[in-house]
């Protein structure tokens, strides 16, 4: 198995917050060309990978939905030099202060800048010492009011942009491994079957605007209509603060989530094949959202049997989000045997009582 | 006068990215015994870890004037190891735990990376989101594996970089001005004796300054560090009335601040060299706060002293913002300044 890692932190050092996903999109673009037989583009900017089944005849298709989309911020108001920031997905402001950002500026030109908390003597009196809400915060460019006037306009976007750090034990942390580390997995699944035969066409996607509106997820899986999908996505890692039942050991095992979001056999079969390979694994569960991918895409055109394979993630949706790297080559691992064990008739065999 | 340009910003971006969390300045403290090796008389490191260093001048009535400037930065303590990885921390210095969720540090002399990470906002009701997250409900995680001491000091893992007009890094505070003396140091003038100080442990009670003033005993003494610049706009728009420093408006000259009442004369002085030869110069708004002159004014019988800081946004922050220009303007007037030196300057009141 090839090591997924320098990918892996090449994709968390560019941007692509929700809905200008195209810096991350090019990326992925150009690790996947090789790996798939066609690659496109949605109407809504989703990057779609078909690599081919064996079948003869009409092929049966599975799609893999990976959201490369990022939360981020964008750019609300220029005054005096500094700019006024409103966020893009969820975010927890506390994590805000001080954080190192990437400006994309409406002159063309990245600009590298910190988010200030500004003094409490410059805030109302109620905000004190406490959480300063994001209409209070600046950013900062380090340039002169002139020259941030003449480079910045409302609606430019503002990405997290400290470099990946590698952790000891196999982790590595940055901003956005939720979902880039999912892109990696599904790589990691192209890769391996490079050298397997499988019978189905494989969609490998990679969507836009998860974090916003699954926009992406519900209009790549109407476009290729699969007969079966399966999003790949962070779950909640034990840690400091999180030990609760929606959380799991990070670096023990991929994540295999059931509720009424998943079809309980895709589940079961995917279940399966982990015991048979000896792929570690957790049962996740989820009572009704999942809020990932496999949300839209269950209900795409006349719905679509979706399961939910997942890894996980600590400090999700902070700037240090970060990741047992093994889980992603399992979890690549996990798909890639699972795509290359679909027989043709699959589809029919899917039962919804025993 | 000292050139300014590219080895000045070099030598700065070496010093900003060390880390000398207060009681473990050594990473600076090498870094400036190698720089100023060939430029003293005498160097030596005294029993609390301040590099003393002496430049003697030429000529008989030498003033003898030390010049201060902090070496330690603010950061953290490691005190519980609680297994995988995971550690508790105390921080040193005043730091705002508002700036750390999210923050990535670098711990103990090996420079192990971690992060201080935060619950994830799916996992909390919106009422928690209002409010900070203490210092207990931080930890530093260092990875699966990953191996530190208790005692061991960590800080932010911020880079140095160059953006436009400005600089933006960790511990600018009080690395720009470790690294003014240090030019200082080098293009000292002959009318002086100049006792450069690079004191330890500033940011836990000015404690290193307190020794070196005993040690040097000299005749004035400039404390040279970095002040905020909360020249931010007010939220409503209203006119900010209590801006501290403003950032490209030069180095900021001190009246008055939380220990000090600086030496009129001295204060003076500046300006009038200031004006005299068209350096941009700005007064810091009397107020709180502090610098190492606090505790060298009061030290033996008495020592005139002033302080002169490079102006800054954001600190003790993971990432704060100078301006070069600023910086510039700050060792100019300084440099200008120690060459019109004369025992008259603090001969009377």
């Amino acid at each position: 198995m090839t090591d997924i890692l320098p990918f892996l932190k090449s994709l968390i050092s560019v941007s692509g917050v929700s809905g200008y996903e195209t810096p991350v999109a090019k990326l992925i673009e150009e690790k996947w060309r090789p790996l798939v037989d066609e690659v496109s583009i949605s109407r809504v900017g989703s990057l779609h990978g078909l690599k081919k089944g064996s079948a003869k005849s009409k092929r049966p298709s599975v799609m893999i939905a990976t959201h490369m989309d990022a939360i981020g911020m964008m750019v609300s108001k220029v005054s005096d030099g500094f700019l006024h920031i409103a966020k893009v997905g969820g975010i927890d402001v506390r994590v805000l202060p001080g954080a190192m950002v990437t400006v994309h500026a409406s002159s063309g030109e990245e600009l590298p800048a910190v988010i200030a908390m500004p003094s409490a003597n410059l805030l109302p009196e109620s905000v004190g010492d406490g959480v300063t809400e994001i209409g209070y915060l600046l950013v900062d460019t380090g340039l002169t009011p002139r020259e941030v006037e003449r480079k910045v306009r409302v609606g430019d976007l503002v990405s997290f942009a400290n470099e990946p750090l590698e952790l000891a034990g196999d982790v590595i942390s940055g901003h956005t491994i939720d979902n880039r580390a999912s892109v990696a997995a599904l790589t990691v699944c192209l890769e391996e079957l490079q050298t397997k035969s499988h019978i189905w066409d494989i969609w490998a996607v990679a969507t836009v605007q998860e974090e916003t509106s699954y926009l992406g997820g519900y209009s790549s899986a109407f476009t290729i209509r699969p007969d079966i999908a399966i999003a790949v996505d962070g779950t909640f890692a034990k840690g400091p603060g999180v030990n609760g039942w929606q959380s799991h050991p990070m670096g023990k095992g991929v994540g295999l989530c059931m509720g009424p979001n998943m079809h309980p056999f895709l589940h079961k079969k995917l279940i399966e094949l982990a015991e048979r390979l000896e792929i570690p694994w957790f049962l996740d569960v989820t009572a009704d959202h999942s809020g990932t991918d496999a949300y839209p895409m269950q209900v795409t055109a006349e719905g679509i049997p979706t399961a939910l394979v997942e890894f996980p993630i600590r400090y999700m949706h902070t700037p240090v989000e970060s990741v047992a790297v093994k889980d992603i080559q399992r979890a690549g691992r996990l798909l890639a045997e699972f795509i290359a064990s679909l027989e043709v008739d699959f589809v029919d065999t899917i039962k919804w009582d025993d | 006068m000292p050139t300014f340009g590219t080895s000045q910003l070099k030598l700065l971006e070496k010093l900003c990215n060390a880390i000398a969390v207060s009681g473990d300045e050594g990473e600076v403290r090498k870094i400036v015994l190698e720089e100023i090796k060939d430029h003293a008389d005498d160097v030596r490191v005294d029993a609390i870890g301040n590099v003393l260093a002496t430049r003697l001048g030429r000529g008989r009535k030498r003033t003898r004037v030390m010049l201060d400037a902090h070496m330690d930065e603010v950061g953290f303590l490691i005190v519980v190891d609680e297994g995988e990885g995971i550690y508790r921390f105390e921080t040193v210095g005043g730091i705002d735990v508002r700036h750390l969720v999210g923050k990535q540090v670098y711990v103990g002399k090996d420079r192990t990376p971690g992060v201080i990470g935060g619950k994830p906002i799916h996992l909390m009701d919106a009422s928690e989101r209002t409010r900070k997250v203490p210092l207990d409900g931080l930890r530093i995680d260092l990875g699966l594996t990953g191996k530190a001491k208790v005692g061991d000091r960590a800080g932010f893992a911020t880079k140095f970089r160059r953006v436009g007009p400005s600089i933006m890094s960790k511990s600018i505070d009080d690395r720009i001005g470790v690294a003014t003396v240090i030019e200082l140091l080098k293009h000292a003038p002959s009318n002086i004796d100049l006792c450069a100080a690079f004191t330890v442990q500033e940011e836990i009670g000015l404690r290193g300054a307190k020794v070196a003033a005993q040690f040097f005993d000299p005749d004035l003494a400039i404390a040279i560090d970095s002040t905020p610049a909360n020249d931010l706009p007010d939220f409503d728009g209203g006119e900010n009335v209590m801006y501290n420093t403003k950032l490209g408006f030069g180095p900021a000259i001190y009246l008055a601040d939380g220990s000090t009442l600086h030496d009129p004369r001295l204060v003076r002085f500046l300006q009038t060299v200031g004006e005299a030869e068209s350096i941009p110069h700005q007064l810091r708004q009397p107020g709180g706060g502090g610098t190492d002159s606090g505790a060298i004014q009061r030290s033996l019988a008495g020592i005139p002293t002033v302080s002169v800081s490079v102006p800054h946004r954001y600190t003790h922050s993971p990432i704060s913002i100078a301006r070069v220009e600023d910086w510039k303007n700050t060792i100019n007037l300084l440099h200008t300044a120690l060459k019109k030196i004369t025992p008259q300057l603090i001969a009377k009141r």
